[in-house]
């Protein structure tokens, strides 16, 4: 069998997707032996951009017909090799919230690079005062952008870090010759097992500060629904897969909320408008929750959802 | 002025970096950096969020070392708002933070480090990976892949999350380890710890030795320190204790988490968005190979430098081997990789103790009442990767109005740039460079696991 050749790269990232993907587990190394050629993997694979020894001008990755990216595009080495996975790769992939939404990185959209330098490099505690660096690293973009926003990519797969059933799951569709493989647009709480009982008249949102309720020796599907004791869940407006094919939302089997590191539901969904609905629906008045862009944007900041201030 | 090389990018590493290699007109170095490319900014996205979210988002920092930045958060959290765990919330974060280290350690040591030393330095990049270790030795690799995958589906199953995790929460942990969870757990402690204790065999006679040359002179140069210890015995600790920063003589001074800030300065080089932490006593930094000042390292070899002891029975007769070897403090940069799989073993021995203890089932898990208010708090836990130091401030409302963090990595940003000169000047001389001697500077890299 003619093994498929892969090309993968992580960009402004964590290195999560990197490990979820060696999570799939002991089928890995069967993949590797018989049906997977890694040509580039800068995590495992000591394949180097200006050649072996750093002296071409030009930076270049292997053809591959699979290229999988991880991480958001937030400076322009990123851009740079972003472009270059778009040119030599059939299929790209992008893996992780951060690259299909931006992640959590992307908060940082919120904010102004001058301040977030402002106390990096001048004002934290521990910082001897210093000009900003600016020889030989890649300057910032004005934003973290999502891989959409610059290329055109061809599978999605979210998650934070996304479930090794997922990544199994495109590989082998890809095996197959297939191209096509989405992600079902659910909401978490789709795949949720707590039990609702949609009464209203709740009492105030409680922060994680509050635990729920419930009995550790009965399984999940006989706690409440957190949002319904009144614990912020992210679940209504957050897209399913967490658990993987058929488990329980990870966080909720941990007994705690959904904080959203799937994204929103569906592409365009807008998670900032859609829970002011859900949470008017179990009775809570959705102007006494804090800090709304940072629970409901928290991963999805890039595609224009999180903007910096307006300097004068 | 000769020509640059280029080695980007660093690879079977976990992060962003590259090294720019200068050579003079005859061919030998000139100098050598690591410029490490990225700044997300963490510490500015914090700021305005609820303090008992911030476990929740620093997770991402790190996604090979999130349970250590998610504990870590925790613990500053729990300052902020000052709050008392109950024991049995204590120990199942320790708990958690032992089953994190033990795939870890071995990630590094089998699928990034070994490489090196199992297929050699100077073989093709095309096998030097993990990929070649299955083709050279296919048991030993599938064996690799089962046991690093059990310890973190272990992991997942009870905590919910194993990478970017969500059970440490204010005030304690989110569930109770129930009787049947923890026989099954300290059945994979067993298992892991009897190929822990394979493993360092392993590697203690058949890889390190045939490379000792190379240990006795790749980025090799003295330093100084940095790690936490038992406060009532110097025993290394991974999990809570004080820090200790010892000069590379072996005098230290040991101090709370809360006291970081008199002995820890951060400089900035115009040629890396990575700061440098300094030691403050020692004056100001010098990055010289030869005569380094305030030059301090942190993650396993400098734990194993700055304890009086290990924790465990089976990970102190490791040390006792080590030290009569090596002496204390070594220098020798690639024995981070020896350091590394003496904690594994403390690990696995210290997760099979918690397990052991009747408190860990308990119910009490978490501080009831728990009200927000300001405050200000450090939270330290030893990563993989060296110490981490989060340092939170939050107003009335227990919204956090500052954040400084220094991580793993930051701390051994100077010694790895002085690594990575000593090495380059040790390997390339008159213009003769390859990739397999190339490498050779990466494995000085390569050994501070960044």
């Amino acid at each position: 069998m003619t093994k498929v050749t892969v090309a993968e790269e992580w960009l402004n990232a964590c290195a999560g997707c990197e490990i979820a993907i060696l999570n799939v587990g002991d089928v890995l190394v069967d993949l590797l032996v018989n049906n997977l050629e890694f040509v580039h993997i800068p995590v495992i694979l000591d394949k180097k951009y200006f050649g072996q020894t750093g002296e071409e001008k030009e930076l270049s990755i292997p053809e591959a017909v699979v290229g999988i990216v991880s991480g958001g595009v937030r400076n322009e080495e990123h851009r740079e090799v972003l472009l270059e996975m778009r040119k030599k790769c059939q299929i790209l992939i992008a893996l992780g919230t951060c690259a299909t939404d931006g992640g959590i990185p992307a908060m940082i959209n919120m904010y102004s690079d001058e301040d977030l330098k402002q106390f990096y490099y001048k004002d934290s505690p521990t910082t001897d005062p210093a000009d900003y660096p600016t020889e030989h690293i890649p300057p910032l973009l004005d934003q973290c952008y999502a891989l959409d926003e610059l290329v055109n990519v061809d599978l999605y797969l979210p998650g934070c870090p996304p479930h090794p059933d997922w990544i199994t799951g495109a590989v082998l569709a890809l095996l197959e010759g297939k191209t096509e493989y989405r992600m079902p647009e659910k909401s978490v709480c789709d795949a949720c097992p707590t039990i609702r009982e949609s009464k209203k008249g709740l009492s105030d949102i409680k922060r994680m500060l509050a635990s729920p309720e419930y009995d550790p020796d009965r399984p999940l599907d006989e706690m409440r629904c957190l949002l319904e004791q009144g614990l912020l869940c992210l679940g209504p407006v957050t897209g399913v897969g967490c658990g993987g094919h058929k488990g329980a939302p990870r966080c909720i089997a941990a007994r705690v909320p959904c904080r959203g590191c799937y994204g929103p539901v569906r592409k365009g969904a807008k998670p900032l408008v859609d829970y002011m609905g859900a949470l008017a629906s179990v009775g809570f008045d959705p102007n006494k929750m804090p800090d709304r862009r940072g629970y409901l944007a928290r991963f999805s900041g890039a595609h224009g959802v999180l903007k910096r201030p307006v300097r004068r | 002025m000769g020509k640059t090389l280029n080695i980007a990018p660093i690879t079977r590493i976990e992060g962003h970096a590259s090294v720019a290699i200068h050579l003079d007109d005859s061919g030998n170095v000139a100098d050598a950096r690591l410029h490490v490319l990225s700044l997300r900014g963490f510490e500015q996205f914090v700021l305005g969020r609820p303090v008992e979210e911030v476990s929740r988002i620093v997770t991402r920092i790190c996604g090979i070392c999130p349970w250590q930045h998610h504990l870590a958060a925790n613990k500053a959290a729990d300052e902020c708002l000052g709050l008392e765990l109950p024991p049995t919330g204590r120990k199942l974060r320790e708990l958690c933070q032992m089953m994190a280290y033990i795939p870890d350690k071995i990630l590094h040591f089998y699928f990034l480090a070994a490489p090196d030393f199992v297929l050699g330095p100077d073989a093709d990049y095309s096998v030097r990976n993990v990929v070649g270790i299955v083709g050279a030795n296919p048991e030993l690799a599938k064996k690799v892949v089962h046991m690093r995958y059990k310890g973190q589906m272990m992991l997942e199953k009870f905590a919910g999350k194993v990478i970017h995790p969500i059970a440490g929460v204010v005030g304690g942990f989110s569930k109770p380890l129930k009787e049947d969870e923890r026989r099954e757990i300290l059945e994979g402690i067993q298992e892991l710890k009897e190929f822990s204790l394979f493993t360092i065999k392993f590697a203690r006679e058949e890889v390190f030795p045939k490379y000792l040359d190379a240990v006795k002179v790749l980025g090799v140069f003295p330093s100084g320190y940095l790690g936490t210890v038992r406060p009532s015995d110097g025993a290394l600790e991974l999990y809570d204790g004080e820090l200790r920063l010892m000069d590379q003589n072996g005098e230290f001074d040991q101090f709370k988490y809360s006291e970081y800030v008199n002995y820890i300065g951060e400089h900035t080089e115009p040629w890396s968005y990575m700061k440098f932490p300094y030691a403050r006593k020692w004056g100001a930094l010098k990055l010289d190979e030869n005569d380094p000042v305030g030059v301090y390292r942190a993650n396993t070899l400098a734990r194993i430098n700055v304890c009086d002891k290990m924790a465990t029975p089976m990970a102190q007769e490791e040390l006792d081997i080590f030290r009569k070897e090596f002496g204390r403090p070594t220098h020798l940069t690639l024995l981070y990789h020896w350091a590394r799989l003496i904690e594994l073993v403390q690990a696995c021995e210290r997760a099979e103790e918690l397990l052991n203890d009747p408190e860990i089932t308990g119910r009490e898990i978490r501080c009831k009442d728990i009200q927000p208010r300001a405050g200000e708090g450090v939270g330290c836990v030893e990563a993989a990767r060296g110490t981490l130091i989060h340092h939170y401030k939050t107003d009335d409302n227990g919204f956090v109005t500052m954040a400084n963090l220094i991580v793993g990595t930051t701390h051994n940003n100077a010694p790895m740039n002085l690594s990575v000169r000593q090495a380059a000047k040790a390997v390339i001389k008159d213009g003769n460079y390859d990739q397999g001697l190339l490498n050779r500077v990466e494995m000085a890299i390569r050994a501070y696991d960044p």
